[in-house]
């Protein structure tokens, strides 16, 4: 017996180490092998030699390019910042139209009482490592506990989803990213407003499945997160559709390129507060692209105030509290509102640039919703009437909408 | 002829100091981790795989070589998001077969190292393959071409590899 432990002792601790691995998988397959919370001591140890390198590296990185870039390689940076701020005086017109779309979108959800999800509160973090694996798309972030992460967090980039929290541990977490293939996102397409659920390929592609085939699915189109699976927010990109095909049985194979480059991400965002709320009406007074395009004209000579006072206090009465809070839609005679709040500018010279701020506010709410609201998008003679020129108002309560014309009248 | 039959008492048997028994390991498991996300290819490479090939065929321990297989692939596991125990049991089954292959066959020359290093890629790739669909119920695709391809690719990197950390072992 000896003879024959000591002949085959090498084979015999081999099997007993394979064995042991064996149970060790089986155990973990048979609890969930998803569920790595099982594992996590042994997990522990191994980040925890793993990561400290990964992230003295990628700090000692980050702190070369910083010097390299913020005080050593300065070329060009006069030029750009010029650039930059012409482009931020460009963008905040911008933002203003957006956020008179936006009110308005939000006096509508508030009369349709959509429940919406709202992102409260992110953490940036850097990756700094990955798996070790091709087969296993994780990557390692380099914020956790401390910072106030915890599992099924959504990861996002400015681009699109990422992926979700897997682990935490106390400096460092776990990201499983979506195209590897145990993970899963409620999905739908921005047009066809068709829904499914994306999952990852062994080989890292993304497929959006329960699609039926005798569905139309354009390739090109933008895919968003459906909020359906309670970790990503609706309405987050996700990527496009690159490729349609016959799948197994009734559905169809869609392919999906990721909105975020996953196989090189530096930073992202930890969703790490989320709020469910009503949406409500934005009542605070907010500025509007004519007031900014109307400071920006060269003053002109006033002109007697005869013309603009009646517009002003007409205007003042069509713009009352109460109509702004209790969420009506009514149309609103930007014109007279402008000409109130900056009668330096005198009435008629502002003609051009009054025109211009009804097409820069155009309405950019549902078509559905508009009709949902039926009579209150009527525009009311009563209302409409007290403004500066016969032209003007027709256009203000318009919910068609009309590209922006920033070009300067003068 | 690359690959050359010896008795036992013929072949070499090295040993290594502690620093390198565990630093270089960890060094290639902290590569895998680093350097794909900056250098995509990277991926293709199996680092920690090279690295139980070298100290199973050097040491010519079969004990020393399935454990030293088991405790990487262990590690290798836990950094990823499966199942413990897919990369473990298919690095013991390797460091087990090249100790046992480097007591039988003289396998110091580059030849010999580049023949090794593919056949036990593919050997890895085979019982990963079997035991991440047989046990953990993973969708994998095993394509033979991919597969070869990639091996002639890490048995490339072995041999440099493997020079290098020549200069790290000691005769027994």
């Amino acid at each position: 017996m000896e003879s024959v432990l000591g002949r085959y002792r090498n084979l015999i601790i081999l099997m007993g180490v394979l064995f042991l691995q064996v149970l060790g998988l089986a155990v973990q397959v048979k609890r969930n092998s998803n569920d790595a919370e099982n594992t996590r001591l042994i997990r522990i140890w191994a980040v925890g030699a793993i990561t400290p390198l990964e992230r003295g590296l990628v700090w000692a990185q980050n702190s070369t390019g910083n010097l390299w870039h913020n005080y050593i390689y300065l070329r060009g940076v006069r030029a750009e910042n010029r650039q930059l701020k012409d482009q931020i005086e460009r963008m905040h017109l911008e933002q203003v139209r957006l956020s008179e779309d936006a009110a308005q979108a939000r006096r509508l959800q508030t009369l349709l009482a959509f429940k919406e999800q709202f992102i409260a509160k992110t953490v940036a973090a850097q990756v700094i490592g990955s798996s070790a694996s091709d087969l296993s798309r994780i990557v390692y972030i380099d914020k956790g506990e401390k910072e106030g992460l915890k599992r099924d967090m959504a990861v996002i980039t400015a681009n699109g989803i990422v992926g979700k929290v897997l682990l935490v541990y106390p400096s460092v977490a776990q990201v499983l990213l979506i195209n590897d293939q145990s993970s899963g996102v409620g999905a739908l397409l921005e047009k066809t407003r068709l829904q499914g659920v994306l999952r990852g390929t062994p080989n890292g592609e993304i497929v959006l499945e329960r699609v039926m085939s005798d569905e139309q699915v354009p390739v090109g189109e933008t895919v968003l997160t459906s909020g359906g699976d309670q970790i990503f927010p609706k309405g987050l990109p996700v990527g496009t559709i690159t490729t349609v095909g016959n799948g197994k049985d009734l559905f169809l194979n869609v392919k999906v390129k990721p909105a975020a480059d996953l196989s090189k991400l530096e930073e992202v965002l930890v969703l790490v507060e989320k709020q469910d709320r009503q949406a409500t009406a934005d009542d605070s007074p907010h500025v509007r692209a004519a007031d900014i395009l109307a400071q920006r004209l060269p003053s002109v000579p006033d002109k007697p105030a005869t013309d603009a006072k009646p517009a002003g206090d007409s205007a003042a009465e069509n713009t009352s509290p109460a109509a702004a809070t209790s969420g009506e839609i009514k149309p609103q005679p930007k014109t007279g509102g402008t000409l109130d709040a900056k009668p330096q500018t005198g009435a008629k010279p502002l003609v051009p640039a009054v025109g211009q701020a009804a097409k820069v506010a155009p309405s950019s709410a549902p078509k559905a919703a508009s009709s949902a609201v039926g009579a209150a998008n009527e525009p009311n003679p009563a209302q409409i009437k007290p403004v500066s020129t016969p032209t003007t108002p027709a256009k203000a309560p318009s919910t068609s909408p009309a590209p922006p014309d920033e070009s300067n009248p003068h | 002829m690359p690959i050359t039959y010896t008795s036992g008492e013929q072949v070499e048997v090295y040993r290594f100091s502690i620093p390198v028994t565990i630093g270089v390991p960890l060094l290639a498991l902290f590569l895998q981790a680093f350097v794909p996300r900056r250098l995509p290819f990277f991926s293709y490479f199996d680092l920690p795989l090279l690295v139980t090939i070298y100290f199973a065929m050097a040491r010519r321990n079969p004990i020393s070589g399935l454990l030293t297989g088991a405790v990487i692939g262990l590690v290798q596991d836990c950094l990823g998001g499966h199942a413990i125990g897919l990369y473990g049991i298919a690095k013991t089954v390797v460091g087990y077969g090249a100790s046992s292959l480097g007591v039988k066959l003289d396998v110091e020359n580059a030849g010999a190292r580049l023949l090794v290093t593919l056949g036990f890629y593919l050997v890895h790739g085979i019982v990963y393959f079997t035991v991440a669909r047989g046990l953990a119920n993973l969708t994998l695709d095993w394509s033979w071409g991919r597969g070869i391809l990639e091996g002639l690719a890490n048995a490339v990197l072995g041999v440099f590899l493997y020079f290098v950390l020549d200069k790290f072992k000691q005769r027994t």
